[in-house]
């Protein structure tokens, strides 16, 4: 086990971080390879910025470390878990790991207190009282512990992503895995939903994060890693990857996303 | 004199209408009255049917509908999941079932329970039993195929959502697919209700005591003994309407709800 325990400086919140540690990672749609061999680190307590054009594998590489996507080669380990072990106990792994998503994914039959506390209840058996106070506390975190009995459509797109942020954390993940969380959000509230994922950095929470906010990943991330093509093309701390990219195709991939209305017509 | 082309749609429609209605009049002034209300409207004679085609019939056909859809859904719940399992044994034995009995008039299914299984395991089983298996089989047939549909219209990430918290398969279909699935087909399911309440007047080909007649059974009986004609019969009809109008109606509110909803 490669947990560690920190505190964050307001001294309230507790997170056992776990690591995750990716070795040669393969993934194949048919002929189609989008992970070409990856090999990847995070270290407990650490924030990961995976940034790269679409169709890099990015979200591929994110989907296989809590195993929604199911990795060809290669080993994957989370916390004390080796999720590439066929024996594994997945769900016994997926409780450690939270994941956003770009599409928020709540559950629009259940009401937003309900969302944050079903898997409580039905999976670490939790009872309903002690679940709706975790689940109310965790509203109150991302700022929403007013909505508790709204409905998912009754919510603005950043709304329900924090909603489906402090669902995540009622399990009490050792990691957060963010695909796109702010993709599909209006522009006014794209904000809201990274302040939370600041202050979640803050209080020493692992997470690895899919993000094409590059202002977000400079800020926050401890690393940054830049994929194209199946393969991670450059990777370091973060300001030296957005600020000083050493690769071509990262100074090329960054010029496009920091500065799109620069139209350049190509020569062929 | 020319005309536009919405003057031309105008007269158009007024042909059509003027051509309905003398078809109707040459209907009714063809129609041979006399008879027609002595064996079909002769409603003076049928005093005898009441109460019974409320205390039997009527609460038969809702009894054995209800008995069939009880099955019909359970039924069609475990074809719908064996549809969509990983496991192709499955599938293939749900395709088979549900080929297999859309395929057969449901008469002959009431025949193969009601008269085969004697036959075939010297048993009787109750007349209620053959009921709701028959009409369960086939229904369970039809409803899988709309649950399947059901299912496959959450979209993807709920049970990826599901998943990721921690959930196995069972537990993400029984707590957040498969209620949401029931949810988009309220409606189709509602009118497989419709279906089967007339469906359950098949029942009259097997032997009943008079105590389990159901409308059909009930409204053949009067023809026999009433000495009114048909009438009986478009009584009994009367009271299918009574109970498949404020299903239909049920429906189209269900479905005005979820178009609502969805965004």
């Amino acid at each position: 086990m490669n947990d560690v325990e920190t505190t964050n400086p307001g001294g309230t919140q507790t997170v056992h971080a776990a690591g995750v540690s990716i070795k040669d990672l393969r993934k194949s749609y048919g002929s189609n390879e989008v992970l070409k061999g990856i090999s990847l680190e995070v270290r407990p307590g650490e924030v990961v910025c995976l940034i790269g054009p679409s169709g890099s594998g990015k979200s591929t590489l994110l989907r296989c470390v809590n195993l929604l996507e199911q990795p060809n080669e290669g080993a994957i380990q989370v916390g004390g878990f080796e999720a590439t072990d066929p024996d594994v106990d997945i769900d016994k792994m997926r409780r450690k790991v939270g994941m956003v998503f770009q599409q928020f994914n709540l559950f629009p039959h259940l009401d937003v207190l309900r969302n944050c506390t079903i898997a409580q209840t039905k999976v670490l058996k939790r009872s309903q009282g002690e679940a709706d106070k975790i689940a109310q506390a965790n509203l109150e975190r991302v700022g929403l512990g007013h909505l508790a009995k709204r409905f998912p459509d009754q919510l603005s797109g950043g709304q329900q992503q924090r909603v489906a942020i402090a669902r995540a954390l009622s399990m009490n993940p050792e990691l957060m895995l963010f695909d796109e969380p702010t993709s599909a959000l209006d522009p006014e509230t794209v904000g809201d939903v990274l302040a939370v994922m600041r202050k979640l950095a803050r209080e020493g929470m692992t997470m690895l994060v899919v993000t094409h906010e590059m202002a977000f990943a400079r800020e926050v991330a401890d690393r940054v890693v830049f994929m194209d093509g199946g393969v991670v093309v450059e990777e370091g701390v973060a300001e030296r990857v957005i600020g000083a990219p050493q690769q071509a195709r990262t100074q090329e991939f960054l010029r496009r996303v920091l500065d799109p209305t620069h139209i350049e017509v190509a020569e062929d | 004199m020319a005309m536009t082309a919405r003057q031309r749609a105008k007269v158009s429609l007024y042909v059509q209408a003027g051509i309905f209605v003398v078809a109707i009049a040459a209907l009714l002034l063809a129609t041979d009255w006399k008879t027609i209300s002595a064996n079909v409207f002769n409603f003076g004679r049928i005093g005898p049917m009441f109460p019974g085609i409320f205390t039997a019939g009527l609460v038969n056909t809702l009894i054995y509908t209800a008995l069939g859809f009880v099955l019909g859904l359970s039924g069609g719940l475990l074809l719908a999941l064996m549809k969509l399992s990983s496991f192709p044994l499955y599938r293939w034995i749900a395709t088979g079932y549900i080929e297999f009995f859309r395929g057969i008039p449901a008469l002959l299914v009431f025949i193969a329970f009601g008269y085969g299984v004697p036959l075939a395991f010297g048993v009787q089983w109750p007349i209620f039993v053959v009921v709701m298996v028959s009409l369960g089989m086939v229904a369970a047939a039809y409803i899988a195929e709309t649950l399947r549909a059901g299912l496959q219209a959450v979209p993807k990430g709920q049970l990826e959502a599901a998943r990721s918290l921690g959930m196995p398969q069972w537990r993400a279909m029984v707590t957040i697919i498969i209620p949401q699935a029931f949810k988009i087909v309220l409606p189709p399911l509602t009118n497989e209700i419709i279906l089967l309440t007339k469906d359950s007047s098949l029942i009259y080909v097997l032997g009943l005591t008079a105590s389990q007649y159901e409308l059909t059974k009930f409204g053949r009986d009067g023809i026999s003994s009433l000495g009114a004609g048909l009438t009986p019969l478009l009584v009994a009809g009367a009271f299918y309407l009574v109970v498949t109008i404020p299903l239909s109606l049920l429906a189209r509110k269900f479905e005005s709800r979820s178009a609502r909803t969805k965004r």
